[in-house]
């Protein structure tokens, strides 16, 4: 009989916070500086200074903790993780191992066998790493230290899921959870997210773990999928062949779709954990933590339940607009203004989500305004503009914010209604497309189309359909 | 007019400010000093003549504006060369960093500065305060101005020496296990561990975080409580610093009455010198006649100082002397196969013999499966000596003993017995694990002409009963 085989899978998740500021000094965490330029002597491990902590980045751990149910320790505590290794300019991490910030908590995830909870084993706070630049050509390697000291918070599942659908749920969960709270924008390309996978088989029924392993440089939701499939068949493939998992660290390689042994645990480092002697614990009170749990924004669930209420949408729209609490927020914002929902989630559901498709933008980085956005709706409600001048405006709107009053005043686009100004222009379409008007005199209805359109394009699209549609017919 | 250099701090600041000296003669006198004496003592690194005449002008102008008014304006202090100063070499009397120049200063060397006090120069000491006699420096041994063949004491022996040979005013210092109190105790003069926290660790290189106090080295009791007033105070960049009263000259009172001092008997057993031993007795005697409740009592624990302070002291330094890499600054070896040899050679090359010892045995301890059994039990014991403090504070004002087993050995002595070295500082490192103040002040000298230290401690910011004691025992005693 051919044997059955479960998946157990762990997770190791880093999540880079949104403080404007680093976790232990006052630099910029701002993406993009050249080289060097957001540090100073603490985040560069110079003699003599010391670190001192950023709150934000306490209360950003907290909120993640709350909103997965996770214990807040009252009293946690930083250490330090040392290693030696160019990037990290002290040798060693700040961070937390023995009283990290939040434990035991959990998310809930829909699985095809229904609902399930993912435990979260605890949630810590540390410092991120420098970069290393190889310089190849000249032998010699780089470093700029400007990601060193941003904020990190890493969640340590317990090993509860079953199969990478279940892995990505998880993920997608607290993707949600993190963005909604503003905590991070959580993007897996860009590192903001970075998931390490814990993974080892076991035949159905054991009771016991078998052998795991870690995988590294996971980068992508799909590379995660690959990699769990691929680590899975290839444990079982061990087994299978009568050889042993070893527990070790492995490093994923997307392209080719094979990983590689990055460290076994018998050279795993000795970190030397002690607590960091320069910090002094963080004192988490009641009230401190109601402060962060009364100012929980509204998460994804209860806002669709109440969309299903408030506004007569889709569900589908719902969906698709709940998915970032940004395109929520200016949703409601715009709706807030023009009190028109439909339209508002039109303008989101097609013309946006296009642009960001085409544009390979998440919700995330939509910069127009609620505003703007009720302004364009309400040119269009009142026939200053008619729909493709205003889908026009829309995509100038998406790239630079514009206010779409001004810019239909400053570039003269006022849809044209006016029965004498279009008289002379119809005039000259009927004269120059003889074929035409000749099809629709002999009952080709279908030939008015192209006389609206060119006339349309006469006048340079500003003309309402409409009144020309209805002048064309008068006049033929 | 009382001779420039033989002034205290307050002294000088108080002619400064009568128009008496200028500061550019305090500092042109000082510097001198320095010239003539620093081929026997060697109590600096980098001297600043050029900076310090600068900064002289500028001080001297803004007193004759009437905007610097505090008893330190003007008055030239040498620093221990393990605190950063902005534009000026600080070594940690280390090959490691023999190109150091910090971008920075340590906030206690800044709010000296904003007082108008004029850095001289760069005080020499044991290589990363690892050491008990100035002796381990790369920079070569400082020695004793009271008699050139014995050692200063260590690690701030360099600073406590240039005091002792007037070739500063007053000094810096730092104490992780003694490093104030212990030269300051050899070369004859005051020297202040303050309680922990009350003086920003910003700016000063570590060796054992949660031990390390930058405190005062200078003549009198004055100038010591004058001086901790000016230095004193939470800094936003030091998590660890805390917000004191800071009123300490207001300690200045020549009144003992009712004050109970604590004679821990396990501070007088063996190993201990007898003449320093009856020159501390003979101090608590003048302190009883003036008023005080002499008694003495069993502190306990007292043997588990030293085994803990090295256990919590090197594991700490292990981790803080990470950073010394060849990577950043400081010293890189010359020719290196890739990453670790460059590593290895740099930290090889680049730290001396007890830097390295204490590295090796902080990172053991530190090390899994040796770390429950070494750190964590020694953060035990650390909690219970502390206990035994409190427990002492509940009796006493002040704690009373000698602050080393010994006077000043001679060069090359200590350091071929690294374990008795170790020892000589089983009445200071206590002080440091329980955090308290500790404070060191001259009480006679032994037949062979060296000074002797009586060690006041006090309770957890209570600098101000222990600046009182030494204060009224000065007064008897008076000048040494």
């Amino acid at each position: 009989m051919v044997k059955q085989y479960e998946t157990v899978i762990g997770l190791e998740v880093h999540v880079e916070l949104a403080t404007k500021t680093k976790i232990f000094c006052g630099c910029s965490t701002a993406f993009g500086g050249a080289p060097n330029t957001h540090t100073c002597p603490v985040c560069t491990g110079m003699p003599g200074t010391l670190p001192v902590l950023n709150k934000q980045v306490v209360e950003y751990a907290m909120a993640v903790g709350l909103a997965t149910n996770c214990t807040i320790t009252g009293d946690c505590k930083f250490d330090r993780k040392n290693y030696f290794y160019p990037d990290n300019p002290q040798n060693y991490q700040i961070s937390q191992l023995y009283l990290p910030i939040c434990h035991d908590g959990y998310v809930e995830i829909d699985t095809e066998g229904g609902r399930k909870a993912i435990r979260i084993h605890e949630i810590h706070m540390e410092e991120d790493a420098g970069k290393l630049i190889h310089d190849e050509g000249r032998d010699r390697s780089l470093i700029d230290y400007n990601r060193s000291g941003v904020p990190l918070i890493e969640i340590v599942s317990e090993p509860d899921m079953r199969s990478s659908e279940e892995v990505i749920a998880y993920l997608e969960t607290l993707k949600m959870i993190i963005q909604y709270l503003g905590a991070s924008d959580c993007k897996l390309q860009e590192g903001s997210m970075r998931a390490d996978v814990n993974l080892s088989v076991r035949e159905v029924g054991t009771k016991e773990f078998g052998t795991r392993t870690e995988m590294k440089n996971l980068n992508s939701f799909s590379a995660i999928t690959h990699a769990i499939d691929a680590e899975t068949q290839r444990q079982i493939a061990l087994i299978e062949s009568g050889e042993k998992v070893v527990q070790e660290t492995r490093r994923w390689d997307e392209d080719k779709a094979v990983s590689y042994t990055m460290r076994s645990k018998e050279d795993a480092k000795d970190y030397r954990y002690f607590p960091d002697p320069d910090l002094v614990s963080v004192k988490i009170d009641k009230e401190w933590i109601e402060k962060i749990r009364k100012n929980q924004p509204e998460f994804r669930p209860e806002k669709m339940a109440r969309y299903k209420q408030e506004f007569d949408i889709p569900d589908y729209d719902i969906e698709i607009i709940t998915e970032t609490k940004h395109m929520a927020d200016i949703f409601e914002a715009t709706v807030a203004i023009c009190h028109q929902p439909k339209k508002v989630s039109n303008w989101l559901m097609v013309e946006t989500l296009r642009l960001l498709k085409e544009t390979n933008k998440d919700a995330t980085d939509i910069i127009f305004s609620p505003d703007n956005l009720a302004k364009l709706i309400k040119l269009t409600d009142e026939k200053v503009i008619n729909s493709s001048v205003a889908k026009e405006i829309f995509e100038v709107m998406f790239f630079e914010n514009i206010d779409p009053e001004k810019y239909v005043e400053e570039k003269g686009l006022k849809m044209v209604s006016d029965e004498d100004a279009l008289r002379k222009v119809i005039e000259e379409v009927i004269e120059n497309n003889p074929q035409s008007v000749e099809d629709y005199r002999n009952g080709k209805e279908k030939a008015i189309g192209f006389l609206v359109g060119q006339t349309m394009k006469a006048m340079k699209g500003k003309a309402d359909p409409g009144i020309v549609n209805k002048m064309l017919k008068e006049l033929l | 007019m009382k001779n420039i250099l033989d002034c205290t701090a307050v002294e000088l600041g108080k002619m400064i400010k009568n128009k008496e000296v200028t500061v550019m003669e305090a500092v042109e006198v000082t510097l001198n000093r320095i010239k003539e004496k620093e081929a026997d003592y060697h109590s600096f690194i980098t001297v600043m003549d050029e900076a310090a005449m600068i900064r002289a002008r500028e001080v001297q102008t803004l007193i004759d504006e009437g905007k610097l008014t505090g008893p330190l304006a003007g008055v030239p202090v040498a620093i221990k060369d393990n605190m950063c100063t902005k534009g000026t070499l600080t070594t940690c009397a280390s090959k490691m960093l023999h190109n150091f120049v910090p971008v920075y200063s340590a906030t206690a060397v800044e709010k000296l500065e904003s007082a108008g006090a004029i850095i001289i120069g760069k005080t020499n000491m044991d290589e990363f305060a690892m050491g008990s006699t100035t002796e381990t420096s790369y920079y070569g041994v400082t020695k004793n101005p009271w008699n050139t063949e014995h050692v200063p004491g260590g690690s701030s022996g360099g600073s406590a020496a240039a005091v002792a040979g007037k070739e500063c005013i007053f000094a810096l210092g730092s104490d992780t296990g003694g490093s104030i109190r212990q030269p300051a105790s050899y070369c004859g003069v005051v020297g202040l561990k303050p309680t922990y926290g009350t003086v920003s660790r910003y700016g000063l290189i570590a060796y054992g975080s949660s031990l390390d106090q930058i405190g005062p080295i200078c003549k009198d009791v004055t100038d010591c409580a004058t001086i901790l007033e000016v230095i004193a105070g939470k800094d936003s960049k030091d998590s660890t610093s805390v917000d004191v009263e800071t009123d300490y000259t207001s300690a200045l009172v020549d009144d003992v009455k009712g004050m109970r001092i604590g004679i821990p008997t396990d501070y007088f057993g063996e190993g201990l010198d007898k003449e320093v031993k009856e020159a501390v007795l003979s101090a608590a005697k003048v302190l009883q006649k003036k008023g005080a409740i002499v008694e003495e009592f069993n502190l306990s624990l007292v043997d588990y100082a030293i085994p803990t302070y090295y256990t919590i002291a090197t594991a700490e330094a292990s981790s803080n002397l990470e950073r010394f890499d060849g990577v950043k600054y400081g010293y890189r070896t010359g020719e290196y196969k890739g990453l670790h040899n460059m590593y290895k050679k740099t930290r090889s090359e680049g730290f001396g013999e007890e830097v390295k010892r204490r590295i090796m045995l902080g990172s053991f301890v530190l090390s899994s499966g040796y770390y429950d059994a070494y750190y964590l039990k020694a953060l035990r014991v650390k909690a219970l000596i502390k206990k035994a403090f409190d427990e002492a504070f509940q009796k006493y004002d002040v704690i009373l003993g000698p602050v080393a087993p010994n006077v000043a050995p001679k060069l090359g002595e200590s350091l071929k017995d690294p374990m008795k070295m170790y020892l000589s500082d089983i009445y200071t490192t206590s002080v440091n694990l329980a955090g308290l103040p500790g404070m060191s002040v001259p009480c006679g000298f032994s037949k062979s002409g060296m000074p002797i230290g009586l060690q006041l401690i006090g309770d957890c910011y209570k600098e101000k009963n222990i600046i009182r004691a030494a204060y009224a025992y000065e007064k008897e005693r008076g000048s040494i």
